[in-house]
């Protein structure tokens, strides 16, 4: 079978796609999580929650560009159907994205008395693009149809997505926050591991409630039997977390990386069983991913491609994690920090606050 | 108003507002990129200072380019799903290409640009700002390849109706691809040449004599002064090329009917379509033919062949494609009119210091000019393809999705309102930053305390 280009091809492309959704829902995840939580903090601390995220969310948003670029060109059939059919959800996504980017750099750099204005934005807009985002969720695991009852779904995963989106962000606090902010993340953790839990829960119980061939699929002898692991292990993670969460911040700091690093495995973990339940469709029970795909040559050209660039992408992306790695101090653009010039001393001390 | 009308608009302001700031970071890069290098030769703070400006700008705009720039990869499903049915077999793998060799490199290396000069060593920091600079030309480049190959599309067979590569060296080296490329970075370097004059002119006339806005000022107007000839001979040869393989939009930039030999150069006229004539005609006699064909009786196209027998009009619309050339090239003059004159006051006078006021405001005036000109040339280019998507291979209605106009309509209103806001405020921001750095200078002529500096040390 995979002698045939166009047999295998198409499959490596949905694993590609695949694998760049699951970093950037983990990866933009954790950055929109921290613009949910940031009407809970003081103004220091908000400063703080940007400095955390300032080196990474653009690199983070790059996954999503390369998610739905990879869509429109392996498979344009599903690219036009399913971004037409979420063209309202598609378009709130779009303007929360863009107000919350902007937030970023207009808070630092606009006159001070503007700066709330721009927090609201920044808010606004990792809400918008956080609530979009669960809403199209729903509907496409409902089979991207508009009745009311998908609908009521939407909401609901798009409600739980945002939560759990704060939740990872609470993580990676813990990780890049020391002190009050830290202790204050915590908190937020423990009350963002609901809507994970009752998230996980809601795509689970409705998938194979919608589709008896999302039902076979999970429901039948021997697939339960190592199928099983899946949920098992989510369990596992989810009483580790609450565990771990009850006792952090612990002295010198240990155990901080222990929230994120379960998250994204909970996340992962979840994306296995969705991606397991949707394969071979790319538009739920219409159109498969051989159906859809670009033609062999098309893809070849961009596999090689891939293949070449995909690990330097990583390899910077790593390089980048080390760099800004550590607890997060406030951003600044200064060439030098010691006897810096006093232009750039004023105007670095100014950048962030 | 149809969903057809309204996807044009809408996917028009959305590119219009996206180019604006690419535009600016494509040059503004490099730019940063010598000004760092120059620091690190010369040690002279004023370089630093100029950097330490500078790359303010160069996250705004950045930040404004990402956010727009996502906007545009969604548009082509919300909006044309038809386009990359169609030829997506090509448009797919160059735009896959754009994000994997220029997007990440970007994005990845614009946060140790930034944020990292203190934390990695000084060689890693210019490498970084290096790759930055590098990354959005190429993503330029991989843009523009696209773009010009719905212009001037080759090296692709029909199977079915869908279009399917068979010469990527075709494909990528299209005819008018190398024009097109050269024409817009010039446009980008032209563009931030005359934002870092204007700003340096704002700030000189707040009173700043900082010795790093006198340099800006000054290598940016010879930066403006070195690149607009270039970009005047760039722009004819690439007229030259649209005469060879779009015909009828170089008709309709020259509004020009019939034709013929012997054709003026057209400064004004009123383009009439129903009447398929001009009214109002201002013009340099011969000079179209002496500019295209080199000489007086050089035979120029006319937009009456550009019509079929049953008066199907297939040239495109004729007025906004001939104003937007105009503009073009009328701001491209006045930017030759400036730098010139500025750099030849520097020479007779006693450089940067001798500009005089008028001349301080004229740049003032001219800030955005490259924004103008650009705009003006997509407009000329874009619209002068009309009513084709892909020359000759795709009409613009054929690729529309099939919306409710008004869902279109609405998330148009949307986006103006955000996308006005933002320009406002973004040109707000950057006269503010040129006022609070002119302001700060006062602080800077008193020497940092050593206490301050241990301050500023501990607070890091
Ligand atoms: C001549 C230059 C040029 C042109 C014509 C375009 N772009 Fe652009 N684009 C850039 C030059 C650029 C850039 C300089 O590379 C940017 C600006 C800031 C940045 O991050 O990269 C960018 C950013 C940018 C991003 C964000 C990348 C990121 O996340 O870092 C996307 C998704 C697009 N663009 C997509 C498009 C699409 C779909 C276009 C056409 C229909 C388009 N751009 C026209
Ligand atoms: C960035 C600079 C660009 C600007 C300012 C620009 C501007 C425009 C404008 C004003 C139109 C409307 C023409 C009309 O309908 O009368 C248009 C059409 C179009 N352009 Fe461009 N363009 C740019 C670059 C590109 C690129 C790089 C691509 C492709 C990758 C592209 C693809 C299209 C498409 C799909 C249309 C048809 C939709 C429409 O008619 O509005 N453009 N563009
Ligand atoms: C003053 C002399 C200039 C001439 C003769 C000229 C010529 C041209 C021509 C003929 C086109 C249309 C290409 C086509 O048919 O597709 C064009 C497009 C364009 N022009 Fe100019 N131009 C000039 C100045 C400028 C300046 C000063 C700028 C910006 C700073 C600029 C920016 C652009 C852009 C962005 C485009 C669209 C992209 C492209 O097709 O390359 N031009 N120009």
């Amino acid at each position: 079978m995979f002698s045939d280009p166009a047999i295998w091809l198409p499959f490596v492309f949905a694993a590609l796609m695949g694998l760049s959704i699951l970093i950037y829902v983990v990866a933009d995840g954790f950055d929109l999580g921290v613009g949910v939580l940031f009407p809970f903090a003081d103004d220091d601390e908000k400063d703080l929650m940007i400095a955390s995220i300032g080196p990474f969310w653009d690199a983070n948003e790059t996954w999503l560009v390369l998610a739905i670029g990879l869509l429109l060109v392996a498979f344009p059939a599903a690219h036009g159907a399913i971004l037409t059919a979420l063209y309202l959800p598609v378009a709130v996504m779009l303007v929360g994205l863009i107000l919350r980017g902007v937030a970023f750099e207009f808070r630092a750099k606009a006159p001070a008395h503007h700066k709330t204005r721009w927090n609201w934005a920044f808010y606004t807009g990792s809400m918008m693009a956080s609530l979009s985002q669960g809403f199209m969720l729903g509907i496409y695991i409902l089979g991207l149809e508009q009745g009311w009852a998908d609908l009521g779904f939407g909401l609901l995963t798009a409600v739980f997505l945002t939560v759990g989106y704060s939740f990872i962000g609470a993580a990676w606090l813990i990780l890049k926050a020391e002190g009050a902010l830290q202790v204050k993340a915590v908190a937020w953790a423990k009350g963002g591991i609901w809507g994970l839990v009752l998230g996980l829960g809601a795509v689970s119980a409705a998938s194979p409630l919608v589709s008896t061939r999302i039902w076979d699929k999970w429901f039948s002898w021997p697939e339960l039997l190592w199928l099983a692991p899946l949920p098992l292990l989510s369990a596992a993670l989810v009483a580790g977390l609450w565990r771990a969460l009850r006792r952090l911040p612990r002295p010198g700091d240990h155990g901080a990386w222990v929230p994120f690093a379960a998250a994204t495995a909970l996340f992962v973990l979840a994306f296995l069983g969705l991606a397991y339940s949707f394969y071979p469709y790319v538009v739920p029970e219409k159109l498969t991913i051989y159906e859809s795909a670009s033609a062999p040559e098309s893809l070849m050209i961009i596999l090689v491609g891939t293949a070449v660039v995909l690990p330097m992408i990583l390899g910077y992306t790593v390089l980048s994690y080390t760099v800004f790695r550590g607890k997060a101090s406030l951003l600044n653009y200064d060439l030098m920090a010691q006897n810096a010039a006093p232009e750039a001393a004023e105007t670095g001390t100014t950048t962030e606050r | 108003m149809d969903t057809l009308l309204l996807s044009r608009i809408q996917f028009g302001a959305n590119i219009s507002f996206h180019i604006l700031f690419p535009t600016i970071t494509i040059a503004l890069g490099w730019v940063l990129l010598f000004f760092k290098l120059r620091y690190t030769v010369t040690g002279d703070a004023k370089w630093m200072q100029a950097y330490g400006f500078w790359v303010k700008v160069f996250a705004l705009s950045f930040a404004l380019g990402v956010v727009s720039g996502i906007t545009m990869s969604f548009q082509f499903g919300t909006n044309w799903p038809g386009f990359m049915e169609t030829v997506g077999n090509v448009a797919g793998p160059l735009l896959a290409y754009e994000v994997l060799t220029a997007f990440f490199l970007e994005a990845v290396f614009l946060g140790i640009m930034l944020f990292g000069a203190q934390r990695v060593p000084g060689w890693l920091h210019t490498l970084a700002t290096f790759l930055v600079a590098f990354g959005t030309t190429m993503s330029a480049f991989w843009i523009i390849v696209l773009n010009s190959w719905m212009h001037t599309p080759q090296g692709y067979e029909l199977r079915e109706g869908v279009v399917h590569a068979t010469d990527w060296f075709a494909i990528v080296f299209n005819p008018s691809m190398p024009y097109r490329l050269s024409h817009m970075l010039l446009a980008s370097g032209l563009t931030v040449a005359f934002l870092i004059a204007g700003l340096s002119a704002f700030r000189r006339l707040l009173g700043d004599r900082s010795a790093s806005v006198m340099a800006s000022l000054r290598f940016a107007l010879i930066l403006g002064a070195v690149l607009i000839p270039i970009q005047i001979v760039a722009g004819d040869m690439h007229g030259l090329n649209t005469l060879e393989h779009q015909p009828q939009k170089v008709a309709a930039m020259e509004g020009n009917w019939e034709t013929g030999g012997n054709k003026p150069l057209l400064l004004f006229a009123l383009p009439d379509e129903a009447a398929r004539e001009n009214h109002f005609e201002i013009g340099i006699p011969n000079g179209a033919s002496l500019i295209l064909k080199h000489h007086a009786d050089g035979v120029i196209p006319g937009l009456n062949d550009f019509v079929a027998e049953d008066g199907t009009v297939l040239h495109p619309p004729v007025a906004p494609v001939f104003w937007a050339f105009r503009i073009m090239v009328g701001t491209g003059m006045a930017m030759l009119a400036l730098s010139w004159a500025g750099v030849a006051l520097m020479l007779r006078r006693r450089g940067v210091e001798g500009l005089p006021k008028p001349y301080l405001y004229a740049t003032v005036a001219m800030t955005f000019a490259g924004w103008l000109a650009t705009l003006a040339g997509w407009y000329t280019t874009e619209i002068g393809r009309q009513p084709w998507l892909v020359s000759g291979l795709l009409t613009t209605e054929q690729a529309v999705a099939d919306v409710p106009a008004p869902l279109v309509l609405g998330t148009l209103v949307t986006y103006l309102a955000i996308y006005a806001a933002l320009i406002v405020a973004y040109m707000g921001v950057l006269f503010y930053l040129a006022r609070k750095s002119a302001m700060g200078d006062h602080v800077a002529m008193m020497p940092p305390s050593s206490a301050a500096q241990v301050a500023i040390t501990a607070a890091e």
